[in-house]
């Protein structure tokens, strides 16, 4: 397969031809690592990557962060690549290290996160017979990565760890596997820089075409009800495409929303911005999406929890899909003007285009939308009441509205990363994001127990930022063990729990669709959250009523160190707007008032 | 899918790979994780270095169906071309298959006379038995089996579909 000799045989510190010294994969693989540009790996330790632990113990350039489970390696190495725009590195044994990163990666495979892991395996003599720790790591982990290597022989190690960065990076970004038998980590292996040839069978289309770029702008200039909806592949494009979205949105006086995945790639406190689609959207989001004439769809990639039911989804308008995968073209929703590429390049173009194109848009029309759509807004969807009497219970959505505000009086740079439940739909709901990169939630997998590693990947990224888990109780026990980490390197990480006693987003799906059977969704024998945070050497809050919850904030902020913040909330509180599975855009339910009328359809009913 | 006919059809797709470990196991697994169906499967490598191989995968499922499973399959690393040989014109669908026809007496001479009209080799003979060897497009080969049922088929083992273009276009 490769004209590199297999230098598997060679005795150890034997010496090339050239006369350099010899290195040994362990050593070759960090090489690489600096080649590539890594500063952190995420990492646990096992015998099977142990040449590799040895061989960072005797250099510097690279710092290990040591986690405490290997799928909060993959969560915070997502995070750090999420928060960086940079690959996010993981290093794991073989065997059990191996499969316990698996929800990691398709977690990252699911968002398009840029991430490299690096598994040990059993040395290849033993592959198949099964050896002690031994698992069948890339067999596990195919439909869980955008691409997995096992590396057979010494001299494609170099080649295959350059070529896992640039996939891992390039076209849509996901999770690389790269797998190492343990002899090939401690027996020598040549050292090879990043090749400039291209790939042979790997070549990612970023460029647009730019008639169809014409063709969609042309749309867009005769659109009477336009609408911008905008997704996480903005936010992977990098802050220039950030950037250049929010000149597109103001050059076209459009509407804008997004998805979960994008919030911050255009100022969600900007007028322009309609908040969240989906779900859990805001009514004006949903009815704009049902009503528009023009969909221009920038990195999105109409996800059921953003549609909810296909045949009602935004039926009149004309669809632009702007994407980096062509997979994605026509997946869900057929489209009538495709633009492959990277949404950044594509945007520029729009943005070139619209200039270029002399047709005067209709401003009376989109005058009239903006009005239509200020109706929408006057219902306020996301509008709750908070009792301000001390000793009220607080809400959670005001316990989040506070953080933002109290967050953003500091001045500080503040990344947000969340578990999953309904804490996680109140965060998008209610705490804003001016910025890219600052938000950091698992979309496409949901994966509970995200939100504590990913603070401590963006911590580790960002040093002096504030970073806040904004976490339900349930989810943060799945992954608890990282306040481990966060003492360990004094990672001054707040964690702001949403207590209210129950897996809420179960409860509310048993309240509105099982009867109120709360089958197995009381959070029973919770922890004292105060004295877990001192266990592991950090602060420990508690807000109990509304009269608390400002003092605990305005503390938990001006922590210098780790804070656990036990928040209790409402417990009966459910996540509203919402759109019930199996419903269209404009049959959204607003509030407790219209629980009575949730007809879900027996196909709803199967949606999950 | 909200506005595309839902009338299944069926396709060949064929898959040009890069010849490494694995490469099999991502596109079956691509089709069997993703609930795509496969009718039949060829592989084997098709360039003198034997550095590429060539699967040929007949599917079937709605024309959108089949644009996922193009779009799909390219996105796997070590897919260098996809493409979908019913749309691409005209192309040639051959599969071999051997055929063990257990029998004697009256059943056995018209299994051989069937064989001979079909242009089917007996490649083995014994007293008690014949294997066939048949080239043919698939539904002659089911053809051909179905006739042999009630003269004694004992065994059946086909290739699957290897397809082509016709003409000199190339894929
Ligand atoms: C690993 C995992 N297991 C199960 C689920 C299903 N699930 C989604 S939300 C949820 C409850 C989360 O409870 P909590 O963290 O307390 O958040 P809340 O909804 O109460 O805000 C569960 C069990 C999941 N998303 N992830
Ligand atoms: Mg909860």
């Amino acid at each position: 397969m490769n004209a590199t000799p297999n230098l598997n045989d060679l005795k150890p510190n034997a010496r090339a031809a050239a006369g350099d010294v010899v290195l040994s994969g362990a050593e070759v693989l960090l090489r690489v690592l600096v080649d590539q540009g890594v500063e952190v790996v995420f990492g646990y330790p096992g015998g099977a990557v142990l040449p590799i632990y040895d061989a960072l113990f005797r250099q510097n350039a690279i710092r290990h962060v040591l986690v405490r489970h290997e799928q909060a390696a993959v969560h915070a190495a997502e995070a750090y690549a999420r928060s960086t725009g940079k690959v996010g590195v993981v290093l794991v044994t073989s065997g059990p290290g191996a499969t316990n990163a698996v929800t990691g990666l398709v977690d990252a495979l699911m968002d398009s996160i840029p991430v490299v892991c690096f598994s040990g395996q059993v040395g290849v003599p033993l592959i198949g017979t099964d050896a002690f720790q031994e698992a069948d790591t890339t067999g596990i982990t195919r439909p869980a990565t955008k691409h997995n290597y096992l590396v057979r022989r010494a001299g494609d190690l170099a080649r295959v760890v350059h070529e896992a960065f640039h996939i891992a990076r390039s076209g849509r970004p996901g999770p690389v596997l790269v797998d190492l038998p343990k002899n090939l980590t401690v027996g020598p292996a040549p050292y090879q820089p990043a090749s400039r040839a291209p790939h042979p069978s790997y070549r990612p289309r970023t460029e647009p075409d730019r008639e169809a770029v014409a063709r969609a702008v042309a749309a867009m200039k005769g659109a009477k009800r336009p609408l911008f909806y905008t997704g996480g592949g903005i936010i992977n494009s990098g802050p220039r495409a950030s950037e250049a979205l929010g000149r597109l949105v103001r050059m076209t006086g459009f509407p804008c929303t997004s998805t979960l995945m994008g919030l911050g790639a255009f100022p969600t406190t900007d007028r322009q911005f309609l908040g969240m689609l989906g779900m859990h959207g805001t009514y004006e989001a949903n009815l704009a999406t049902h009503g528009c004439d023009v969909l221009v769809a920038l990195g999105a990639r109409f996800d059921d929890r953003v549609t909810g039911r296909l045949d009602a989804f935004s039926p009149d308008s004309f669809k632009i899909h702007a994407d980096i995968d062509p997979s994605q073209i026509n997946k869900i929703v057929q489209v009538d003007v495709p633009v492959l590429g990277d949404a950044g390049r594509i945007i520029e173009m729009m943005i070139e285009e619209w200039a270029r194109q002399s047709e005067i848009p209709d401003s009376a029309a989109l005058a009239q939308w903006w009005q239509q759509i200020d109706a929408w807004r006057g219902i306020r969807s996301l509008h709750f009441e908070q009792d301000m009497t001390p000793s009220a219970i607080i809400r959670p959505q005001h316990a989040v509205r506070r953080l933002y505000e109290l967050a953003m009086e500091t001045g500080r740079d503040t990344y947000v990363s969340t578990e999953v439940g309904q804490h996680q739909m109140w965060a998008a709901q209610h705490f804003q994001f001016d910025r890219p990169n600052r938000w950091l939630t698992s979309g496409g997998l949901g994966t509970m127990g995200y939100g504590l590693p990913a603070a401590v990947g963006a911590q580790i990224a960002h040093p002096d930022a504030l970073v806040i888990d904004i976490a339900g109780e349930a989810s943060t026990l799945m992954n608890i063990q990282e306040l481990g980490t966060i003492a360990q390197y004094r990672l001054p990480v707040k964690l702001f729990i949403l207590n209210n006693q129950y897996m809420g987003m179960v409860r509310q799906w048993q309240e509105l669709l099982h009867g109120s059977r709360y089958s197995e969704s009381y959070s029973a024998a919770l922890p004292d959250f105060v004295r877990l945070a001192e266990s592991f050497h950090a602060r420990g809050m508690r807000a109990t009523c509304v009269g608390e919850l400002d003092d605990v904030i305005r503390a938990m902020l001006a922590e210098p160190g780790a804070v656990v913040a036990d928040i209790s909330v409402a417990q009966d509180e459910n996540c509203y707007p919402m759109i019930p599975s199996g419903a269209a855009h404009n049959q959204m339910l607003l509030g407790p008032e219209q629980d009575g009328e949730v007809k879900v359809s027996a196909e709803g009913r199967m949606l999950v | 899918m909200t506005t595309q006919e839902e009338t299944t059809i069926s396709a060949v797709i064929s898959i040009l790979v890069e010849n490494e470990s694995g490469v099999l196991a991502r596109v079956i697994g691509l089709f069997s994780g993703r609930g795509y169906n496969i009718e039949s499967l060829t592989v084997a490598p098709v360039e003198e270095s034997r550095h590429q191989s060539r699967i040929n995968i007949v599917t079937s499922g709605t024309p959108q169906v089949i644009e996922q499973i193009k779009a799909q399959v390219g996105r796997l690393v070590p897919v260098y071309r996809v493409s979908d040989l019913t749309t691409l014109g005209p192309h040639v669908a051959r599969e071999m298959a051997l055929v063990k026809v257990v029998s004697s007496g009256e059943s056995r001479t018209e299994a051989l006379r069937i064989a001979e009209a079909f242009r089917a080799r007996a490649v083995d003979t014994t007293a008690t038995s014949f294997v066939f060897e048949l080239t043919g497009a698939t539904d002659k080969l089911d053809s051909f089996i179905d006739l042999m049922r009630p003269l004694g088929l004992a065994e059946v083992s086909r290739t699957g579909v290897a397809a082509i273009v016709r003409g000199p276009r190339t894929i």
